[in-house]
This record gives C-alpha cells, structure tokens and sequence, in this order.
C-alpha cells in the first residue's frame, strides 16, 4: 500500500512522478471512502460467509460475536457515502456516475458484441459498466439494511414475515457476492485502475486509452454542474 | 420536471434510475417470496435428490440442517464420558451415562424442525427419553417450578418452564431420523422440544436442573423469546 505513485505503472515513461504525466483522478476523501466501504464490506461479507456456510460456521462457530460483527459492518456500511457528501470531489463524481452518455450505449453495445479494444469502449471518467455498478450497488446496499434489519429486530413490521426478509436477505447476498467479485477480477485485471485508487493519479495515456472522454470534458462538466444545481 | 436541460448537459440518470430499480425489486421481492420460496423448495428438494456436490447446501434455503455454534470449538463425547447431571430442587440428584439413557424406554416424536433463520427440515422424526420420565425419576420438589438446561460445548443454556418441560413432546433425545445423533448435531445427547422454535432444542445437553423460576438461556439474554412456541403451536396441550 505504500508504494509510490508510478512505481507499479507497466511502462517506463509512466513511472515518472511528475505532475505534468500524471492525472488526478480521485481526491484524497473520495479514495478514503472507497477504502472504508471496501473494508467494511469485506467485514461484511467474511462474517456472513462464517454464519451461512456450514464448513466455516463450523470451523469458526463464535455465533453471537460473528452476528455482532456482521449487524455492525452492514449497518455502518453506508456511512462513508454520506460523510462523502462534505466532498465537492465526491458529489461531481457521483454526478458524472448517474448520467449516461451517448457513448456511456456505444460501450454497453461493444460489450453485447464482445469487442474488447479500447477504441469501441469510449468512455467518460466512469465507463458505462461502472455507472451502472454503481448505481445497482447504490440500491442493493438499503434492501440489504433493510432486510437484515428485519431480522436483527424480530416484529418491526409485523406483516413482512422473518422468513420473507431471509429470502431476500439470501437471494441478495449472493447476487452481491458474484457482482463483487466481478468488481475486484476488473481491478486485478487493471494495475493503473488501482494505483488511481490508491495514489489518486493516473498516467496521462492510460486515462486517454480507457477513459477517452474524461480529459476532455472539462468545460462541459462544469456546465452541468452549475446546471444540476440551478 | 426541469428535466430537459440536465438531461441535455448530462444525459439520462441511468445510476439513478439502475438504484431505484434495484429498491423495487427488493419491495417486488418481499411482496412475492413467499411464493418464490415454495417453489424455491421445491426445486430445490427435487435437486437435492440428485446432487452429488453438495452445492445446493450453500443456496438460500436448502434442504437440511445448518451448523450453529455459540463458541470456538465443542468437545467430542461419547459412551466412555459422557454423563447428564440432573441436580437442583430435586429429591434425588443422579448422574446419567449414555448406556442407561439407552436402557430408559424410549420415545418417538416426529415433527417439522424450524429455525428463527428460515430453514426448516419437514417431519423430522427424534427418539429418546421423555423429559418427564427423568424428571419423575429425581422426583421435582415443590419449590420447583422451571428447568435450567446446560451443555458441554461450555457456553449454551436453555430454559423451559415445569409445565412445558412435562410434555410428551420433550425429549432427551439420543436419536435423529433413526441414527445415533452425530457429533454435528448435538449428540451425543441433545434435547428435543417439538413445539418451538429449534434454537429452544439445545445440543451437546449435560446438566438439567430444576429452579425455582425461568433462568433465561443464552439467545434469550440476548433478545430471544424466552417462550419459542412456533406458530400454530398447541401451547397447552400435554397430547403430541
């Protein structure tokens, strides 16, 4: 986690640190968000693994700690977001997240065609998949809350069944597992992705190549901005 | 809606509308699972039959039993050491091995197990002692009015009223669908208490003792009903 900016970029003209070959993708309270919610989730998801699946409930057992662990990382799960809100780095990125662009349906369309190249995948600052990770995660994250919270307190609305909420609760659980793992094997797939992630820049190229209509949106997305808010 | 100039600055709130799709589907979701889950059950009880993986155990529901410990890790009993303390307000304390629990005439009870977390196993049938009779054995006092269940896994506890406790659908059970009770099920020796939920039916039983009042067990001080009747539960009747 501490290596320097570059040190990990797969080309020698990217590793230079400085500022004029690099750019800032995500702000310093935007990559602490994204760390808090990642640790919070995976707290998440290892406690659940330890009560659902037998081979661990066994090997682990400790019921009520893993219960405990498990309410307390799901319910604060959402807290980094909102604190996130303070940010202006945060709020235009979470804009820039939800509206889709003509281009955001011309890469949904080469996914359909199974064409990989860069060129057929234009993309803004957050290609068309991520937009729509996010915005599905954005959704899943409360039915979660709200279901287990079902379960964590018994009789809270007496008309929606434990067993109902479990379903739910369960069905959900793995459709965010498999959606999770989709989200790490693109990271893993993608080393300057996550040095943006974890230093805040990426190589000048490397946003030009996957992120073609990010560097030159500038004056457009100030215009939306003072739009949205208007 | 002031919609029409956004969306020509920024285009349509797909994130936004991806969100509010995922939130009516969890509603949708809640409104239809009681439905989707008995045809879920079915499926899934037809695959289970011919699943030689074991892979339809991890999906929500499965057939069968799950795994629940409240500690790290539980001691393996058996013929040579086990034993069933029955103490407190009783006239004639006595220590139980498993041969002469076997040597008690025993009981049968089949009934459905549910779990407060959703799983429930269909007319599973229990044999073993009937509580009663031990109770009957170290003769209750008058005092006596509740029983205090512990375990040797060191941690668990439960509790049932007298009245409950004299039941003849509360056993000490010894077997589970026509086998020994495994290790992983509580066994040698765990109690059988049909008519509630199955957090009530505690595993690994070694002490039973007899108290003046309802001592709360483990999930009960930690929220539980103390009284885990299932729905439909006959709560008074002494008839299994």
């Amino acid at each position: 986690m501490r290596s320097t900016a570059g040190s990990t970029a797969p080309t020698g003209t990217a590793t230079r640190p400085e500022h004029d070959g690099r750019v800032r993708r995500f702000s310093t309270a935007e990559r602490i968000v994204h760390r808090a919610t990642g640790y919070l989730m995976l707290l998440c998801l290892v406690s659940a693994a330890c009560l659902y699946l037998a081979p661990l409930a066994q090997l682990v057992g400790r019921r009520h700690l893993m219960v405990t662990v498990h309410e307390w990382s799901g319910i604060s799960l959402p807290l980094p977001s909102l604190l996130g809100l303070f940010s202006s780095a945060f709020r235009a990125d979470l804009r820039r997240l939800n509206r889709f662009a003509v281009y955001d349906r011309q890469w949904l369309r080469a996914v359909r065609r199974r064409r990989t190249s860069p060129e057929a995948r234009p993309a803004g600052k957050f290609n068309a998949g991520q937009k729509l990770y996010a915005g599905w995660i954005a959704g899943a994250v409360p039915v979660m809350m709200f279901t287990g919270l079902l379960m964590w307190f018994m009789g809270l609305l007496p008309f929606i069944s434990r067993t109902s909420a479990i379903f739910v609760h369960d069905v959900l659980a793995w459709a965010i597992t498999i959606v999770l793992l989709g989200h790490m094997r693109r990271a893993f797939e993608d080393p300057e992705a996550r040095l943006g992630m974890r230093t805040g820049y990426v190589s000048r190229s490397w946003a030009q190549r996957h992120h073609s209509r990010w560097l030159g949106e500038g004056h457009a997305s100030d215009v939306s901005e003072k739009a949205d808010q208007a | 809606m002031a919609g029409k100039p956004k969306a020509r600055a920024g285009g349509a709130p797909v994130g936004r509308r991806a969100m509010l799709g995922m939130l009516g589907a969890g509603a949708a979701g809640l409104a239809a699972a009681p439905s989707l889950q008995r045809g879920w059950e079915g499926f899934l009880g037809a695959a289970s039959q011919i699943d030689a993986t074991g892979l339809t155990g991890l999906l929500p529901n499965p057939g069968g039993f799950r795994y629940y410990s409240v500690v790290g890790s539980v001691p393996h009993k058996d013929e040579t050491n086990y034993e069933l303390q029955v103490g407190g307000l009783v006239e004639r304390p006595k220590a139980y091995t498993l041969g002469e629990l076997r040597a008690m005439p025993q009981t049968r009870v089949v009934h459905d197990v549910v779990c407060t977390d959703g799983w429930r196993v269909e007319k599973t049938p229990f044999e073993g002692v009937k509580l009663a009779d031990i109770l009957d054995d170290a003769g209750v006092r008058s005092a006596g009015a509740a029983i205090r269940f512990t375990c040797f896994d060191g941690a668990y506890s439960e509790s049932l009223t007298l009245e409950q406790a004299r039941r003849s659908d509360v056993l000490v059970a010894l077997n589970m669908q026509d086998k020994p009770i495994t290790h992983e099920h509580g066994g040698p020796v765990r109690l059988f208490v049909a008519p509630m939920y199955f957090y009530k039916s505690a595993k690994w039983l070694s002490g039973i003792s007899v108290t003046d009042k309802v001592v709360p067990g483990y999930w009960e001080e930690r929220g539980y009903a103390v009284d885990g009747w299932l729905d439909g539960a006959d709560r008074h009747s002494d008839a299994a």
